[in-house]
């Protein structure tokens, strides 16, 4: 294979994977905490829009992601009003906050379809930036660089913290959790609003690092996909990582095959990341214990 | 699952009504606020939507219209629901119905109507039942949660919808839309008073008492209500609990289904890509507004037809994104949803 | 005796709930270096007592003295921080959690950043001191119900509790790991701590108690210590003047039948929990089988393979000389089996349906008419009220919703309803678990009775007593498997529950 179509499909898996790893990073510490939020397509159209608003009137990138990452931390906190507090639907709740999200974001990014921003630079390497195959790897921007670092991060502090043991107790038994002396409510408002965080940055990644404009629905279905690859990981932040490479890789061959008009389907290759997540989810059927949290989905009714 | 043990009294239908009229109220003026605040005048907007749907004749057939999918999808979402499983996959099934539908009114369009428009609303509930069935075996034999599996199929029918329209199936004639070849005229749903409204609407309200009649009189509407009411007690009874899920999956979906051969067969006239604009996810929502009531389905799907015919009015006379609608039908859910305890 | 202050007094407690005075007036103490036991039959109000003292009731009246000061005690974390801990009948750990993670779970003073190898030691430390041995990386879910009590008890020993409540802790085990959960309550008697013991067993409170309470219809019927007690004094205040029969089972000789109602022949299952090995069994006319063995060692497995409920794997299934090996529930049923549950609410009855509805779903079959289309109550109400003359009960008003039944009627539809079909063969899972004297006696007489009518049951029990009073024959399982086999008469109960651990027979 050649050298620029290595290239270019790994630059096209790192830039279509991105988002939907930080939005599935987010996702797996609301699902761990019992909370299924469908509603993330929304956040991630919040933190685009809010995103790219600040980066065109501050010219800051950096405060364009803050400001993203923010407004999905704020906006996740609805859910939590609807699931936590009125102990609502969780599916039925995360829909509604999907068109929220979309309805929301198309009005405030109206004013703002055509602009054109810098956006977040690509940070070279020296020395790597311009290596053969393995190249794009080192001239992407601040965000791709930190995205298994923070891999990293949510799984240490899910799996090594006080925190995450009791985020997890919460997901498997909440009247267990409050049992041992912490709040089920709480430690959901506190999943939902971090989520909400990794959903904005996710959106934030899509309009100021990767497209660099904004555009209405322009998550495009990645919210579900995020969701999709938090089951095919079976909710493990690191596993994450190779889901999203493997939904990105799918993408950028996907691109590329159309690009050389190869006689591959773009459409068939890109079922591939649903067809896997099932089949994971089939192959594991027959296990004697499964890995989505035992409370998933569930009203926590309080112990009275 | 549900305590039965301590049902709460249902509250009169009056009441209901009532109380439900305050909750969208209450929607209303937080919307109305959103839209001051963008600089419009809510109250201008809200007369423009109402003289323009519920009012306006054409405007109401056209809201009819929509009524049409959203109900099939509720359904789709309801029937099912009945024995605790949770269809989020209605946008997928409706993709498949129409994929089969368009298959049928191409590879059969020499026969005549009246053996090609049956055929055609048979397949795409075939296509549509089909999809569902596969979550329901999986869910039948305990292998994978038919919520994580409709929700993936989903993009799965989309993706293979566009597969077909942009590839094998694409109309050598429009240049560079992707689309079908138009249904020969045999295989386009009859429609009504000059307008919109087609042979669908029929289709789903007599769906409704189908289910009404079924759930309440039969035998399988007994053991449909067991199985909701104790899974365990309707095992352990006697009942076939797979071969409903199958089934249930399979009507439900089929149903879905049907909603993609109006879109197709009445609508459009051809397939799209682009079929629905979210009729799967706004009718689970409906069901879920209307706690799987089938008066409340036709309540609910009325009222998001209206708003939903509201986003154009919008987008045309008051030059704001149409998708801000969505504003509107989040705000009722919200509402709903945080006034109401859930089992 | 004590000439130390009680560690936890609790006087004068009174509770209420609707319609029921639980506690009246109780008062309750426990020392230091003692265990205390608190006996009586269920609803005599010993579960409402520690729950006050654990926070989880609040009491109407009366004062809680710890040490030497009156506290309030309004939730489980104020009990655990004066020390107080319990050990809920179900446990409530947590089964994708590891031992260390579902102990450091409940640790009072957690670092937030955890490590893992510290509190492992922790345990193994604490473990070895009492006897608490458990591999502290094991995930919840692969310990045996044994081993689920021990990290329960670690759990409250790590958190610092001294006082300890431990509710019914002897239900599940079998008989050697009774002994070493009294070995460790002794051990922690000599280190000082305080331990509240429920149970409803006699033996069990003559041999680890040091002071007894009983409690009748929600007072304290006495306090005696250990050396004052006597198994016939102890009766004496638990049930007062109303001791009840245990209905005389007036035994026939088995009808020497043709061919057995039921047969196994080296069945297998597999499949998520015990998987039965190589069962073979016959159940005759007129005769009650009965299933011992620790709960989880494939009793369930077993009635629900007889009842259709799970596919076997291997091996045949013939009822009334019919294979039946691939038969579907419904068409053993409407062969003339039936199920009397454990929890027919939970197990047979559904809530929201009436009466009339509940009796139907008997055989839906039977009463459709128009292939379905229609049902015929006519026949359903004909066939309740002949099921309850015949089993000489009280009408049930058919249109009420059987959810808001009171327990005891919802036992009586589960048993109209499946007596109705004149079962020729019936399937019992733990009938009397939970149920209080009076109802087991009436539960246990009926079953009787179907016998001496001449149909074959399977009795599944935890209850040594119910099983040797009413069986003709024994089996024993042991993970999945019949390890022995004999008639009552011809055993003894420590036979049975050396089988029932895993001995070998005879030896």
């Amino acid at each position: 294979m050649s050298v620029p179509f290595v290239e270019s499909v790994l630059l096209g898996a790192i830039l279509s994977g991105m988002p939907v790893l930080y939005a599935a990073l987010g996702e797996v510490i609301v699902e761990r905490a019992g909370v299924v939020n469908l509603g993330l397509e929304g956040v991630m159209l919040m933190g685009a829009v809010t995103s790219f608003a600040s980066t065109v009137r501050t010219g800051s990138a950096a405060l364009g992601v803050l400001a993203g990452a923010t407004a999905g931390g704020l906006f996740n906190l609805i859910l939590a009003l609807l699931v936590v507090t009125r102990q609502a639907n969780q599916l039925a709740s995360g829909l509604a906050l999907m068109f929220f999200g979309a309805g929301v974001s198309a009005l405030l990014g109206a004013p703002y379809i055509g602009s054109r921003i810098a956006g977040l630079n690509p940070l070279q390497i020296p020395g790597l930036a311009h290596l053969p195959y393995l190249g794009p790897l080192f001239r992407s921007d601040i965000l791709a660089y930190l995205a298994i670092p923070a891999a990293a991060l949510v799984w240490w502090g899910l799996f090594r913290t006080r925190w995450g043991l009791s985020l997890r107790a919460v997901g498997e038994n909440p009247a267990a959790a409050y049992a041992a002396g912490y709040s089920p409510p709480a430690i959901q408002y506190q999943a939902l609003f971090l989520a909400g965080l990794f959903g904005g940055i996710a959106g934030a990644d899509l309009s100021i690092g990767i497209v660099k404009t904004w555009a209405e629905w322009m998550t495009a279905g990645r919210g579900f996909i995020a969701v999709a690859l938090v089951i095919f990981s079976r909710w493990h932040p690191l596993r994450i990582v190779w889901g999203a490479v493997l939904f990105g890789g799918a993408v950028a061959l996907q691109l590329q095959f159309q690009a050389r008009g190869a006689p591959v389907s773009p459409f068939l290759l890109d079922t591939l990341p649903y067809l896997l997540s099932l089949g994971v989810l089939l192959v594991w059927a027959g296990g004697r214990r499964h890995a989505a949290p035992a409370s998933l989905g569930r009203v926590f009714e309080g112990t009275k | 699952m549900a305590s039965a043990h301590a049902r709460i009294p249902r509250h009169s239908s009056a009441r209901a009504i009532l109380r439900a009229t305050g909750l969208f109220g209450l929607a209303f003026v937080i919307f109305a606020a959103v839209l001051l605040a963008a600089g419009k005048d809510p109250i201008r907007a809200y007369r423009d939507i109402l003289s323009s749907t519920l009012v306006d004749r054409y405007g109401f057939s056209e809201v009819l219209v929509k009524m049409i999918p959203l109900m099939l999808t509720a359904l789709a979402v309801a029937i099912p629901s009945r024995i605790w499983l949770i269809n989020i996959g209605g946008e997928g099934q409706l993709y498949m119905g129409a994929l089969f539908a368009t298959w049928a009114a191409t590879y059969f369009a020499a026969l005549p109507a009246w053996e090609l428009l049956p055929l055609v609303a048979a397949l795409g509930f075939l296509g549509g039942g089909l999809w569902a069935a596969i979550s329901g075996v999986m869910r039948a034999y305990g292998w994978v949660s038919e919520t994580i599996s409709t929700l993936l199929l989903n993009y799965v029918a989309i993706l293979i919808v566009s597969f077909f329209v942009f590839g094998p199936w694409k109309d050598p004639e429009s240049a560079n839309y992707p689309q079908t070849a138009e249904f020969v005229a045999a295989a386009r749903l009859p429609t009504f008073f000059g307008t919109r409204v087609h042979l669908g609407l029929l289709i789903a309200l007599v769906a409704f008492i189908v289910y009404h009649v079924v759930l309440t009189r039969t035998r399988w509407g007994l053991e449909i209500r067991a199985m909701g009411g104790n899974m365990e007690a309707a095992r352990r009874s006697g009942i076939a609990i797979g071969r409903y899920v199958l089934v249930l999956m399979f009507i439900g979906g089929g149903l879905a289904g049907l909603a993609g051969v109006g879109e197709v067969s009445a609508i459009q006239g051809r397939l799209r890509p682009s079929l629905s604009p979210g009729y799967g996810y706004t009718g689970f929502l409906i069901s879920w507004i209307a706690g799987g009531n089938p008066y409340g389905i036709v309540a609910s799907a009325l009222l998001m037809a209206v708003i939903t015919a509201g986003g154009d009015v919008l987008q045309m006379a008051h030059r704001l994104p149409g998708s801000v609608v969505n504003i509107l039908m989040a705000l009722m859910l919200f509402v709903v949803l945080a006034r109401r305890r859930v089992p | 005796m004590h000439n130390v202050e009680p560690l936890v007094a609790l006087r004068g407690i009174t509770k209420s709930f609707p319609g029921i005075l639980a506690n009246d007036r109780v008062d309750f103490d426990v020392y230091p270096g003692e265990i205390h036991a608190l006996l009586g039959e269920n609803g005599a109000g010993k579960s409402t007592l520690v729950k006050v003292l654990y926070g989880i009731h609040q009491a109407d009246t009366g004062t809680i003295q710890f040490g030497d000061r009156a506290v309030q005690i309004r939730s489980p974390h104020d009990a655990r921080r004066l020390g107080i801990g319990m050990v809920f009948q179900q446990f409530t750990l947590i089964p994708a959690l590891s031992v260390v993670e579902n102990v450091a779970l409940f640790l009072p003073h957690l670092p937030a950043v955890l490590d893992h190898g510290v509190i492992a030691r922790r345990i193994e430390e604490v473990s070895g001191r009492y006897g608490l041995a458990v591999d502290p990386w094991a995930p919840a879910w692969r310990l045996s119900v044994g081993e689920q009590q021990k990290v329960e008890i670690l759990k409250l020993l790590l958190a610092r509790s001294r006082v300890l409540i431990l509710d019914e802790p002897t239900r599940v085990l079998v008989p050697h790991e009774i002994d070493g959960l009294f070995r460790v309550l002794a051990g922690l008697r000599e280190h000082g701590y305080a331990v509240v013991f429920i149970t409803h067993k006699l033996p069990e409170v003559l041999t680890c108690a040091d002071r007894i309470t009983v409690m009748r219809g929600g007072t304290v019927a006495g306090t005696l210590v250990r050396a004052e007690a006597t198994e016939r004094g102890l009766v004496g205040l638990m049930f007062g003047t109303a001791w009840p029969e245990e209905g005389s089972s007036r035994r026939e000789p088995i009808r020497e039948s043709a061919r057995p109602l039921l047969e196994l022949r080296e069945v297998d299952t597999s499949g998520d929990g015990v998987s039965l090995r190589q069962i073979t069994l016959t159940i005759a006319p007129g005769e009650i089988v009965g299933v011992a063995g620790v709960s989880g060692n494939g009793q369930r497995e077993l009635g629900d393979v007889i009842l259709g409920l799970t596919q076997t794997a291997g091996g045949k299934k013939i009822i009334h000389g019919q294979d039946a090996t691939r038969w579907s529930v419904d068409r053993i049923r409407r062969s003339g089996v039936a199920f009397v549950p454990e929890d027919p609410l939970r197990m047979l009855i559904v809530p929201p349906l009436s009466v009339l509805e509940n009796m139907a779903l008997a055989d839906t079959r039977k009463y459709a008419r128009h292939v379905g289309l229609t049902v015929d109550w006519i026949a359903v109400r004909r066939d309740l009220e002949q099921s309850t003359r015949r089993l000489a009960l009280e009408m049930l008003p058919p249109a009420v919703p059987a959810g808001t039944l009171s327990g005891g009627n919802v036992q009586r539809l589960s048993l109209v309803r499946e007596l109705s079909i004149d079962p020729r063969l019936i399937v019992a899972l733990y009938p009397t678990r939970g149920l209080d004297v009076r109802g087991a006696t009436a539960a246990r007489h009926l079953l009787l009775a179907m016998r001496n009518r001449g149909a074959g049951e399977l009795l599944i029990s935890e209850d040594l007593g119910e099983l040797f009073s009413m069986s003709d024959r024994l089996i024993v399982l042991y993970r999945g498997r019949i390890v022995g086999e004999a008639r009552p008469k011809d055993t003894t109960v420590y036979e049975i529950g050396r089988l029932m651990t895993g001995g070998v027979a005879g030896g």
